[in-house]
């Protein structure tokens, strides 16, 4: 006995936290799958019944459904995108030594520490058409007023600038890291050879950085996807249906609606997405070896 | 006395010009929360005026904000504490014996949305009465600090080299034995790393409490979100109490700088 233990020990290292998953994460995402197809709701008198696929029927022909999908593709591609060019743009343009360069890195970690709900709320108030800071900068630049988070056509783009202003240091971080650790050898070579700064930056520096700055859009991504704290607290997914998402969206539906049933189908849509995508880079990343 | 040269002069200036739309937030942020409601909605905006502390009197004495600080505190450090309890040992026997399977289970608790526990976590807590226990909140943090524990340290063991584990088992070591007297000794940097991260997504976690938390176990992110919900907002107030949730989570990664930005790099950069 003693010596099966000894030999098996290496098992029982991982146990607990195995468990622990298995009960904090397996299960429930294994009880979503099975309420999601059932009719529990408030209004069914807490009793679940099973209906099959009928919720993933309705769902799938539920316009806010779309909408919701459609919202989280251009939020997550429009602030990944900018906060890309600009990130990449932030790490090229600090790339040397200067006096000053930890705390100014420092200073780039702080958007991204601060608690998002708090950061929400202060940028609700810097939106405020009247008062706020943003409508005040517009003037003060000549241009017109801006609804903001009030109006349909800003939201989204409102709600992307404060996941840019939380988000652009970390692939600035991560490009500026992997510019540290790039070999010297190529960039001297391409300068004896006479090559001029621009074409030094599009083939050396641009290809031999592109796997660091395709992993950096791709941890990016998963949590753009995923955002949830901003948008809760700034619209709650409004104006009308203006910024629901489908975290959003599906967050309505069980704790709002209390239509546990339709919520789950909307998860399991939701997670279908999400690690479909994820298994899709993953198996990218492996074929790359990046 | 040398004088600077002009190139430097701008690139300063430049740095600054891009460090400043990062900084210039969590500058009003503090300022708002000094200014009476009359300076905070006057335009155009006051940028010298007599501060105040009557916002950060009503956060503390009238909502009750020590109790808030002390919650997330609680299930910030206890959530991290029970996920490097769970965490390290997972870690280790992952990096040295190529745990696969685990390996995969940890990586897909990274990817997993967090909104996808909430209808099952809400329903099991409640069955078991365990909801708006600091149980249930520190379970739940977990989900989120041990899985980036053990992904933060299956790279840092992977890093370690490993003759003195192995001379330690030459002289009769027994698996636990090495772990805890000659690997845990060697990482001090890697549990810094894993544990600051741990504690700051615990500490600005706000789905999870939103679920499982009511009046008890109310943590910061909660506490500040109902300020909002009242008729007319106070903003001193609110920007107090945002003051009072970022400080904390500011000074720490001022701390630990370089760990932080380690851990939140990682993956993205070999070597």
């Amino acid at each position: 006995m003693k010596e099966y233990i000894e030999n098996n020990v290496r098992w029982l290292f991982p146990l607990p936290a195995a468990l622990f998953i298995v009960a904090m994460m397996v299960f429930p995402v294994l009880y979503t799958f099975w309420v999601s197809l059932t009719d529990w709701s408030l209004a069914s008198g807490g009793e679940a019944h099973f209906v099959g696929l009928k919720n993933f029927e309705v769902l799938f022909g539920e316009p806010r459904f779309y909408n919701a999908l459609k919202l989280t593709v251009y939020f997550t591609v429009l602030a990944v995108a900018v906060e890309t060019v600009l990130g990449v743009g932030i790490a090229l343009l600090l790339n040397r030594e200067f006096r000053g360069k930890d705390t100014l890195k420092t200073i780039l970690l702080l958007p991204m520490v601060a608690t998002p709900v708090a950061i929400g709320l202060a940028w609700t108030l810097f939106y405020e058409p009247t008062v706020g800071l943003a409508n005040y900068t517009m003037k003060l630049l000549g241009l017109p007023a801006s609804k903001w988070l009030a109006d349909q056509a800003t939201v989204i783009p409102s709600l992307a600038l404060v996941d840019i202003w939380e988000w652009t240091p970390m692939i600035a971080l991560i490009v500026m890291a992997g510019l540290a650790s790039l070999p010297s050898e190529p960039f001297e070579a391409a300068r004896v050879d006479g090559a001029t700064p621009l074409q030094i930056f599009r083939h050396v520096t641009l290809p031999l950085l592109a796997p660091t700055i395709l992993v950096a859009v791709v941890l990016r991504s998963i949590d753009a996807f995923k955002t949830f704290d901003i948008i809760y607290t700034m619209t709650g997914g409004g104006p009308g249906f203006g910024s629901e998402t489908m975290n959003i969206y599906a967050y309505t539906l069980g704790f709002q609606y209390f239509r546990f049933g339709a919520a789950s189908s909307a998860l399991v849509a939701l997670l279908a997405l999400v690690l479909g995508s994820s298994l899709v880079v993953l198996y990218f990343r492996r074929r790359w070896e990046v | 006395m040398k004088m600077p040269k002009l190139s430097t002069i701008l690139f300063y200036l430049f740095a600054l010009l891009v460090i400043l739309p990062f900084l210039f937030p969590l500058v009003w942020i503090a300022l708002t929360s000094i200014k009476t409601q009359v300076q905070i909605v006057a335009v155009p905006p006051v940028w010298i005026f007599e501060p105040t502390l009557e916002n950060y009197r009503r956060v503390f004495v009238e909502q009750e904000f020590g109790r808030f600080l002390l919650n997330s505190t609680i299930i910030a450090v206890g959530s991290t504490v029970f996920s490097l309890i769970l965490g390290l040992p997972a870690a280790y026997t992952i990096s040295r014996y190529r745990q696969q399977a685990l390996g995969v289970l940890i990586l897909l608790a990274r990817l997993m949305p967090g909104i996808s526990y909430l209808i099952p976590w809400f329903i099991l807590f409640s069955k078991l009465q365990m909801v708006d226990t600091y149980t249930a909140m520190i379970a739940s943090h977990m989900l989120v600090g041990m899985p980036l524990i053990v992904w933060i340290m299956v790279n840092y063991f992977d890093g370690l080299p490993r003759e003195l584990e192995e001379a330690a088992q030459v002289d009769g070591c027994t698996l636990q034995q090495t772990f805890l007297k000659v690997v845990l000794p060697l990482s001090g940097p890697g549990i810094i790393t894993a544990s600051t991260l741990s504690f700051l997504f615990s500490w600005n976690n706000f789905m999870f409490a939103l679920v499982l938390s009511a009046d008890r176990t109310k943590p910061l992110p909660i506490a500040i979100y109902s300020f909002v919900s009242y008729a007319e907002v106070s903003w001193g107030s609110v920007m107090a109490a945002a003051v009072v949730i970022i400080a904390p989570a500011i000074i720490l990664t001022m701390f630990f700088q370089r760990y932080v930005i380690k851990g939140l790099t990682m993956g993205a950069v070999k070597g």
